[in-house]
């Protein structure tokens, strides 16, 4: 009888201890993650230039940078992330259960995503478009051309119903093969289960590059829809939405002033007010963040700006060698752009 | 514990039938007590999650209700039971899913009891070549995981079959290639109905004709040749109206037209790939519990029945697997309950079921993760719940043969 009661007690003081912590999940990020120590952000299961880890399990990527930018800004050192790859269908609900503190995982921003999953998206750092991967001897020159084809798609994504859409508008049929992992459903199309492969434009050069012979397969011209890709976080802490979304505008501010990864100690004798504002040597902005005043500082001495950052992942110095297109700087014929710090 | 304290307590009280005891003491006002208070901390609990959730939900903006139901999916399903498009709803996504799910459960669940009959009574054979096969498959595909063998028959034998214009013909019209199993689509013409009727009627007669005979072995011990009559009536009867009907059955030939074959019926070979492992997997089980079933029938049982001059195939028929069935049946039971919940791997291989294409596209497209894994799970359950249910009605008609 002692032990029954006992045990009421113990559930009792467990329930009493556990709520109270789960209603304070919803703000506070900033807090909790310096209490840990370290950033917890969602990544792609394995997709190269945007979140891949190396046979050492060291992360690479267009995203994982943007996570190490927010680590460089609260702790001063890129390497306090701890990533969690995600699968599509995963990410969204591991993101709102808590259990990651930012998803950067090259998730299309939607109006959907933000007034019913209870999401926000701090900016765009891809601005990609969805297109189809078919192999060469089937001699295909347009998606338009794909009528009975079977695709292979990943499950939960912007993707599958893009196609639907698509095949839709142009009255033509289409078998979709819905797979929960992006390695599988490359490796379904590899194999010959599928004619053609779908994803963001981005995501195909990087899938082929997987492939058992990368020459034999072709990415078609058309681009189906709009993408932009960002990183995520939950809605209800502004303050930690604020921290993702100007580590992302910083490294935008940085190639637009010239500062990188390179010459940013340099940068600190600068005598342009608009850097020293940036680098934290003239007032304080990184306060209102939560942060120290060489946040920005931070960022570009341990990831570069947006410019390098993207060159070294999936532009110029990658293997993917992307052209900066839409994703080029507002001033150089792109869409890039960021507010200014002040 | 506390139970069987109170119990004994109990039976104490009532033989002494001592009057009055302060209800501080008596253990039955006591044991009421000690339950409710558990009840109602656990109600407690329950309700606090509950109420927990959902405001938490509701504060970050996330769904709590199911108005998600009605709302248009916007993606397709590769494999259909019912009308579907990009233009239906998720509550109708839900339904195909659920009959995917059915459907690879309802074959399986016969299929693998063939075959785990099969390779069951095999095991003790008395020819060494047919149960050494036996038993090495059993320990094979009993102790090497189910999701691998998934990836092993969807990887490794489906998937290097040729594309679609080097398919292999079977000939018939049957064509297989990495695309699936392409099969004629049979059209019945005018005058179907009637050997449709036809079927029916044989069916029905060769009940009857069953019932006759067991009759006149019961009154006169004559046997009847009642196998060779089922027969004759339930495929032959249908035969000769087919044919009297001029043949109304036509097939519509899959044809090679663009990416692949059009017309037919296909099989995916998701589903293919997962019904064979299901089926293998989950039969290297009954094989084993139709083996201890029929192991388990004494042999005095198998002597006696020689001796009253039974064939080997009537002692097993007759005599050893009706007494088997009553150990066989319940443990059964929790393989074709296996069965169906094991289905659920089909996510690995991407075969649309109900977890594929419920508990994946829908909840992570409208975000209602909790409304939609409570479905699920209340899903699996109802079906799990009422295949034991006829499993259980079918055990008790088995055993109440026993004396």
């Amino acid at each position: 009888m002692k032990r029954f009661v006992a045990t009421l007690v113990a559930t009792a003081a467990l329930g009493a201890l556990a709520f109270p912590a789960l209603a304070q999940s919803g703000s506070k990020t900033l807090e909790q993650v310096k209490q840990k120590g370290f950033l917890t952000c969602g990544t792609n299961t394995g997709l190269a230039g945007f979140g891949l880890p190396d046979d050492k399990g060291n992360w690479t990527g267009l995203d994982v940078d943007l996570c190490r930018g927010v680590a460089a800004a609260i702790f001063g050192d890129p390497s306090k992330v701890k990533f969690i790859p995600l699968s599509a269908k995963d990410r969204f609900t591991a993101l709102q259960s808590g259990e990651i503190d930012v998803l950067s995982r090259n998730g299309t921003w939607t109006q959907s995503r933000e007034a019913e999953l209870g999401l926000l998206w701090a900016g765009v750092n891809y601005y990609d478009g969805q297109g189809f991967m078919v192999r060469k001897k089937l001699n295909i020159a347009s998606a338009l051309e794909l009528s009975g084809a079977s695709i292979c798609v990943q499950q939960g994504t912007t993707t599958e119903l893009n196609m639907a859409d698509f095949f839709r508008t142009n009255s033509m049929k289409y078998e979709g093969v819905a797979f929960a992992d992006i390695n599988e459903a490359v490796k379904a199309y590899d194999s010959g289960r599928c004619d053609a492969y779908t994803t963001d434009a981005s995501g195909l050069y990087a899938s082929r590059l997987k492939l058992v012979n990368p020459d034999e397969h072709v990415v078609l011209p058309e681009i189906i829809s709009k993408e932009p890709l960002g990183p995520a976080v939950r809605q209800g802490d502004d303050q930690w939405f604020n921290l993702v979304r100007w580590t992302h505008f910083a490294m935008i501010n940085a190639e637009e002033l010239g500062v990188t990864k390179a010459n940013v100690d340099e940068q600190l004798k600068s005598t342009n007010p608009e850097v020293k504002r940036f680098l934290g040597v003239e007032g304080d902005f990184g306060k209102g963040l939560g942060l120290s005043k060489a946040w920005a500082y931070q960022i570009v001495k341990a990831v570069g700006n947006y410019g390098e950052v993207f060159d070294r992942n999936v532009g110029a110095n990658s293997s993917l060698k992307i052209k900066r297109g839409l994703n080029n700087l507002w001033s150089k014929g792109g869409i890039q752009y960021a507010p200014p710090v002040r | 514990m506390r139970r069987r304290r109170g119990g004994i307590s109990m039976t104490d009280a009532q033989a002494s039938a001592k009057p009055s005891i302060s209800p501080l003491y008596d253990p039955r006002v006591r044991a009421f007590v000690y339950q409710a208070a558990l009840l109602l901390v656990l109600g407690f609990l329950v309700y606090e999650a509950v109420v927990n959730a959902s405001m938490n939900m509701r504060a970050r903006g996330i769904p709590t209700d199911f108005s998600f139901w009605n709302r248009v999916s916007g993606f397709d399903v590769n494999q259909t039971l019912i009308d579907y498009s990009a233009v239906s709803t998720y509550g109708k996504a839900f339904w195909v899913g659920l009959l995917n799910t059915l459907l690879v459960g309802a074959i399986g669940v016969v299929l693998t009891t063939f075959v785990g009959f099969a390779v069951g009574i095999a095991r003790l054979s008395p020819n060494f070549v047919v149960a050494k096969l036996a038993t090495f498959y059993v320990e094979i595909l009993r102790n090497t995981p189910l999701l691998l063998q998934l990836l092993f028959w969807y990887n490794a034998v489906l998937k290097p079959l040729p594309n679609p214009r080097d398919s292999i013909s079977l000939g018939a019209g049957i064509f297989v290639n990495n695309r699936g199993l392409i099969l004629p689509d049979p059209q019945w013409g005018p005058g179907a109905d009637w050997v449709m009727w036809s079927l029916v009627i044989g069916c029905g007669l060769a009940l009857v004709f069953r019932a006759v005979a067991r009759k006149r072995q019961a009154d006169t011990g004559q046997i009847l040749p009642v196998g060779l009559v089922s027969l004759l009536l339930i495929v032959g009867l249908p035969l000769i109206v087919f044919f009297a009907m001029g043949r109304p059955l036509g097939f519509e030939i899959p044809v090679l037209r663009g990416f692949n074959f059009a017309g037919g019926v296909r099989v995916l070979p998701e589903f293919v790939a997962l019904l064979l492992g299901l089926v293998l997997y989950t039969a290297a089980f009954i094989a084993e519990i139709v083996r201890a079933g029929i192991l388990s029938v004494s042999k005095g049982q198998t002597e006696a029945a020689y001796a009253l001059g039974l064939t080997h195939g009537q002692t097993l028929k007759l005599v050893v697997i009706p007494q088997a069935m009553r150990v066989i049946i319940p443990p059964l039971t929790n393989q074709y309950l296996n069965l169906i919940k094991n289905s659920s791997l089909a996510v690995f291989i991407g075969y649309p079921d109900l977890v594929q294409v419920f508990a994946g596209t829908v909840l992570n497209q409208t975000g209602a993760a909790v409304q939609v894994i409570a479905i699920t799970m209340a899903v699996y359950l109802v079906i799990s719940l009422v295949t034991s249910f006829f499993m259980n009605i079918y055990n008790r008609r088995k055993a109440l043969v026993e004396r």
